[in-house]
């Protein structure tokens, strides 16, 4: 019911395992994203979500097991080799740079491929970041810091978003604009692993969660049955 | 425009002028340095081993494949940018990981390691290297003489500070660089060949290096202590203008120039020592510099 039978997903992970250091965060984590889908990763703090996006984009010291995009292993390729296969990263903390301003912040990451959206497309989507070009990219406020954050890794052509809590921390009304913007590109196609931790969110634009507790994913629950497997899920989440 | 304070122009102008030379090289330098330290998080104490290389490089050239002044510009740069890029593949990249300190140990063996092997080779008296002709002769100026191949110098030493800094600051590879600066990780997360560019940066700053020693070679006699003479003076330059500031370096490399020239004219005595007694007040009253963030 879950997985689209037959067609190969466009992300494969099996058995990931993952440590900074002699820290081992994450302990066999097995996942199928398909192409076109929005997926989240539920979970307390700690349980390993926003380790296994980075384990997947390369940023953690040691990894094992296996991982597959578009049916090519990844797991023993540097960050930047990942990120020209066609994944982008959008980084809890943002990653936004002081000392490049929104337009140089915007147009940093390299096209990997063809068929990224404009910056007039990006500006339509998020008009505080034409309005504010020339401004230096730690002035904005958190809100548009997140809508650079993500604006900026639609152009490179990568058709798999990761996205690490881009609503934490904002205010309602900025979330619901998020919010849309992740629907939105849904429907241009693009396939999006989302960590999230406000699951009234996550149920607003996602197909699927994964839930993860100590390093591992527990559960799977598809976005309809969220509702039914909330006593469950509670456990899991803390909430 | 006889004398100024009670003393004569020409001896004002003239040590003004030497300031200017002096300022020129501390700005060239620190400038390298700077830039190498921004991206690489190392001290370059090898800095002034690669200035001197960049003269004994020119001086080469010119004696066995009589290649003058204005190829050397060229060449020197290149073959000693292509040593450090070696340099910087078979060892320091192995270093990052570790403490600062640890590049600082390995570049300063590696730098009194090519002083001993050219000192070796080549005595440490000195090797002349004549001012090309076209640079050769004085201006006239009305209140002094001005060697041409001396403002030539400060010409040179400027138009390559604002180059190197509009490159940083304004083209697509300076924003990689800045970037890569705050964080590294991030930017090679987004597909750029972060490990390459730390190679490509350390070999164009020390390139930078060797271009201010084939400046240097027709002033001050081609010899193996140029650069460690110089570069003491320097690591100050940089301490002063904030460790890892493009701008910062530019402008205190000159800046402390002129003061040194004109300590030589008000008060001779402390002329060796000026650049040492501001360091020491910047670092009391601002340790990240005058153009550092804390």
């Amino acid at each position: 019911m879950l997985d689209k039978k037959g067609a190969e997903p466009l992300l494969k992970v099996r058995n990931l395992e993952a440590w900074y250091g002699e820290s081992h965060a994450l302990h066999g984590v097995s996942l199928d994203i398909h192409e076109g889908e929005v997926v989240t990763l539920l979970g307390r703090n700690g349980a390993g979500k926003t380790s296994t996006l980075r384990a997947i984009m390369g940023l953690v010291g040691r990894r094992s097991g296996s991982i597959t995009y578009e049916g090519r292993e990844m797991v023993g390729l540097r960050s930047d080799l990942i990120a020209r296969s066609g994944i982008a990263y959008c980084p809890e903390e943002r990653g936004i740079f002081a000392s490049l301003d929104v337009t140089e912040n915007l147009l940093l990451p390299p096209a990997v491929r063809p068929g990224g959206l404009s910056v007039d497309e990006i500006h339509t989507l998020f008009p505080n970041l034409k309005e504010r070009a020339r401004s230096p990219g730690t002035k904005l406020s958190g809100g548009e810091q997140q809508m650079l954050a993500i604006g900026r890794i639609l152009r490179t052509g990568a058709r798999l978003l990761l996205l690490d809590e881009p609503s934490e921390g904002l205010a309602p009304v900025i979330v619901q604009q998020i919010g849309k913007t992740i629907r939105e590109l849904k429907a241009r196609g693009f396939t999006v692993l989302l960590v999230e931790q406000n699951f009234r969110f996550a149920q607003t634009v996602a197909d699927r969660h994964y839930v993860m507790e100590h390093g591992r994913v527990v559960e799977t629950v598809a976005n309809a049955d969220l509702n039914s497997s909330l006593d469950r899920l509670h456990e899991y989440l803390g909430v | 425009m006889d004398d100024f304070f009670g003393i004569p122009a020409p001896l004002l102008f003239g040590q003004l002028l030497l300031g200017l030379i002096n300022g020129a090289f501390y700005a060239l330098l620190s400038l390298g340095l700077a830039v190498i330290f921004g991206m690489l998080n190392v001290i370059n104490f090898t800095h002034g081993a690669q200035f001197m290389l960049g003269a004994f490089v020119a001086w080469l050239l010119l004696n066995f494949l009589g290649l003058g002044y204005w190829w050397a510009l060229l060449l020197a740069p290149l073959i000693v940018g292509a040593f450090g890029v070696v340099l910087e593949k078979t060892m320091i990249a192995r270093l990052y990981k570790l403490d600062h300190l640890y590049g600082l140990l390995l570049t300063f063996g590696v730098g009194l390691i090519i002083e001993g092997l050219v000192r070796n080779e080549f005595g440490s008296s000195g090797l002349p290297y004549r001012i090309p002709p076209e640079l050769s002769g004085a201006w006239d100026l009305g209140f002094m003489f001005m060697p041409v191949y001396r403002g030539w110098v400060v010409l040179v030493a400027l138009v390559a500070c604002i180059a190197t800094w509009l490159v940083i600051e304004k083209t697509k590879i300076g924003s990689y660089l800045r970037a890569a600066t705050e964080n590294p990780a991030l930017v090679q997360a987004f597909g750029v060949n972060v490990p390459r560019m730390m190679t490509l940066t350390y070999g164009a700053g020390v390139a930078l290096a060797a271009f201010a020693g084939v400046l240097a070679a027709p002033i001050y006699s081609v010899n193996p202590q140029m650069g460690s003479n110089l570069i003491i003076i320097v690591f100050a330059v940089v301490v002063i203008g904030g460790m890892g500031s493009i701008l910062g370096s530019v402008i205190t490399g000159f800046g402390l120039g002129i003061v040194e020239g004109l300590t030589k004219v008000f008060y001779p005595e402390a002329s060796a020592t000026v650049i040492f007694v501001v360091m020491a007040i910047v670092l009391l009253t601002r340790p990240a510099g005058l153009f550092g963030r804390a």
